[in-house]
């Protein structure tokens, strides 16, 4: 689903992204660790172009993605809260991301009401806007923005962190449906070992920029994960 | 301690980011500073003279006459403009430091702020005049005394009002009705008012008075910040309630209208652009300066057309030059979401001609002058549409500057919107229509140079397909570098 060729990224004299090859098939969910300044949202970024690599390419699904806007359509993402509207409620920002991922308002209702339990109830009909809701529920907004319009490709930055420990477990269990019920290729960064573990069937671990490790999940990929970065 | 908070001040002024540009900006905004301060000083040294030569009374007495006026658009200014000492106080509070010493220092800031200061710029020379003229020291000294405690009073009132945006409509459109029935010889509120700027003057020890209320205001302020110095209190940041609006009426226009419903709700619940948009209406009635002859500079042919544009133009200037910049706090979103760059600068550049088209219609009233006048403005909206509306949104993409919507801090202009890219788009605006104007007008007669005009808008028109590929074009050149800019806060 996505390849990855040659890709560096480099500021200055700084590299801060190098990659190869990396090959993401469909339906896979894929697990991204790495300390800070590793180049997990870097490389985020550049599936996204929003940033322009040094060298190299990636290919989302046939589309060299700084070449054609043609990935957007079945791809979707949340990195940060530069990915809310937060003069909107969180019912007008679902609504929105639904109308431009051609959804109705009924389709997208009943999406979210999926997501009812995930929501705990102090999402929709708060009468409050994005920008006044509390971090963590903000992030519950725009992961769930991010499943509207059925994505082929789904990318979350550091989706566990700020959220409550009910909320990671629901997470959890939705992030392995989609992948494994229907197909989605899932990309998930996370500081949390144990969470990328239990949700990822591939865990790759970058280290200042480069590919350290790509590990098929077992039983023993939290040793070798904690043997990795206990140093 | 002060030394703690002192420091502390002075890093956040000279590390702040919109005091990091470039040397020449440095200079220039050093020049626009003197500029405003030597318009003043020469206001404050030249009103007596001034008012001498018109004849219309002894200086002083007409200053105080006017006094309530100047009292008024300072408050009006304040409440727009002047930011609020609680800001920074958040990290201070679980320090040991006292809760007194916080409050009074973030309210003596407001004291050294340029709205206080700006004022002595005027009332010393002016003062200084007065006594140079012979006026008794003892009550030009009391009379000012007791201005400058009104001015700290206007301060604290603003700090303590601020936010009460009902409390403020009221005192505005009570002023704007003041001021209209002043003009129209209805009712005259200074012939109220101004026996108790005299009364400072003619019995100076009563500057006391001021000075009294003004110590009473402080300590309100101070009790009252003391009071809800809590989170959830006085620093807790105000949350309007939120309504879920669907505007389906627009869902008409397919891919546009699902833009356009966000640009309104963009405009509707974010200050700064609220304010846009009034100045953008206020722009309307800057044709008053020209067609009414009011300005004797104004009278000659082009203005009328310079004029036009402006009247009509209003919401394009004030709105559509910051285009890209109003999503700046959720670019990524829209660069990344399923949005093709077309259908969102088509939005906006529908955005622009609505809004240019109701302005047209509201400056009906300029018929009262003239079919001329009307022509201007029916020529200058044409050119607006036709031509501006490309331009504004070509040079929106080189204007880099990350928007706070919920503020209305750099409302009146920024820095960075002045790279030379923007301002040589500004001459096609405003140069190139009075050019082409000046054409017809000179080889033919006016009416021929309004035709030019209205000609070149509708041929950029006809071109609408055309501009949007290359506009597109440059949008998506500069892509990574907007983003990278709508990063640094």
């Amino acid at each position: 689903m996505i390849t990855v060729h040659n890709l560096t990224k480099t500021y200055g004299q700084n590299t801060v992204l190098n990659i190869e090859q990396l090959e993401i098939p469909k339906g896979q969910s894929f697990g991204l660790v790495g300390n800070n300044g590793a180049g997990k949202t870097t490389l985020f970024s550049l599936l996204l172009d929003l940033i322009q690599p040094s060298t190299g390419h990636i290919v989302n699904k046939d589309v060299q993605v700084d070449q054609s806007e043609a990935w957007k359509p079945f791809t979707s993402a949340f990195i940060d809260e530069t990915f809310l509207i937060g003069y909107l409620t969180p019912e007008e920002y679902f609504y929105f991301i639904g109308e431009l991922r051609g959804r109705n308002k009924a389709d997208v209702d009943a999406l979210l009401a999926n997501f009812d339990d995930f929501f705990h109830g102090e999402i929709l009909g708060q009468k409050k806007y994005l920008r006044d809701l509390s971090k963590g529920n903000q992030k519950k907004v725009g992961i769930v923005a991010s499943f509207i319009g059925n994505p082929e490709v789904v990318v979350l930055d550091e989706p566990f962190a700020n959220l409550d420990p009910t909320t990671q477990i629901r997470l959890k269990g939705i992030i392995k449906d989609l992948a494994a019920k229907e197909g989605v290729t899932v990309l998930v960064s996370s500081h949390d070992l144990i969470h990328v573990t239990e949700v990822c069937e591939r865990i790759v671990v970058l280290n200042k920029g480069e590919i350290v490790k790509d590990i098929h999940t077992s039983a023993e990929t939290m040793k070798e994960l904690e043997a990795f970065f206990a140093g | 301690m002060l030394k703690h908070f002192i420091g502390l001040q002075w890093k956040s002024f000279f590390r702040s980011a919109s005091f990091k540009t470039e040397i020449w900006f440095k200079i220039l905004m050093a020049l626009g500073a003197l500029y405003f301060i030597v318009v003043f000083l020469g206001m404050g040294v030249g009103a007596y003279f001034i008012i001498e030569d018109m004849e219309i009374g002894d200086p002083l007495r007409v200053v105080n006459r006017f006094m309530v006026y100047y009292f008024a658009f300072d408050l009006v200014f304040r409440y727009m403009l002047q930011k609020m000492p609680v800001t920074n106080i958040k990290p201070l509070l679980y320090l040991p430091i006292n809760k007194t010493k916080v409050v009074n220092f973030s309210l003596g800031k407001t004291v050294i702020s340029f709205f206080n200061i700006a004022h002595a710029f005027f009332f010393i020379p002016f003062s200084i005049v007065l006594l140079v003229e012979g006026y008794p020291p003892i009550q030009v000294v009391g009379w000012h005394l007791a201005l400058m405690a009104l001015f700290y009073c206007n301060n604290f009132l603003n700090v303590m009002v601020n936010n009460k945006n009902a409390v403020f409509y009221v005192f505005a459109v009570l002023f704007i009705l003041a001021g209209a029935s002043q003009y129209y010889q209805w009712f005259d509120i200074t012939v109220y008012t101004q026996p108790i700027f005299d009364f400072f003057y003619d019995m100076p020890w009563t500057a006391i008075i001021p000075w009294s209320v003004l110590l009473g205001m402080y300590y309100g302020a101070f009790s009252y910040f003391k009071k809800h110095m809590y989170l959830d209190g006085g620093l807790a940041k105000k949350q309007a309630e939120a309504k879920t609006e669907n505007l389906e009426w627009l869902d008409r226009f397919g891919n546009l209208g699902t833009f356009l419903k966000n640009d309104i709700k963009l405009i509707k619940r974010n200050k700064r652009s609220r304010t846009a948009v009034l100045m953008g209406f206020f722009f309307i009635f800057y044709g008053l300066l020209f067609f009414t002859g009011a300005l004797e500079v104004y009278d000659g042919p082009f203005w009328k057309i310079f004029a036009g544009i402006f009247v009509t133009g209003g919401f394009l200037f004030s709105f559509g030059q910051y285009v890209p910049s109003w999503d700046s706090s959720y670019y990524p979103l829209m660069m990344s979401q399923n949005i093709k760059y077309r259908e969102y600068l088509s939005s906006k550049w529908y955005l622009v001609i609505i809004a240019t088209i109701i302005s047209t219609i509201l400056a009906t009233f300029y018929i009262y002058f003239g079919w001329e006048a009307y022509a201007a403005v029916l020529v200058g909206a044409i050119y607006n549409i036709g031509i501006n509306s490309y331009l504004v949104l070509w040079g929106g993409a080189y204007v880099k500057t990350p928007i706070d919507l919920t503020s209305n801090k750099k409302a009146f202009g920024d820095k960075q919107a002045f790279n030379a890219k923007t301002l040589l788009l500004t001459l096609p605006k405003l140069a190139l229509p009075i050019g082409i104007y000046a054409l017809g007008h000179f080889l033919i007669n006016p009416t021929a140079g309004y035709i030019f005009v209205a000609v070149f808008g509708l041929l950029g028109f006809v071109f609408k397909e055309k501009v949007f590929t290359m506009i597109e074009g440059i949008y998506k050149k500069e892509k990574y570098k907007t983003l990278q800019a709508y990063k640094q806060k």
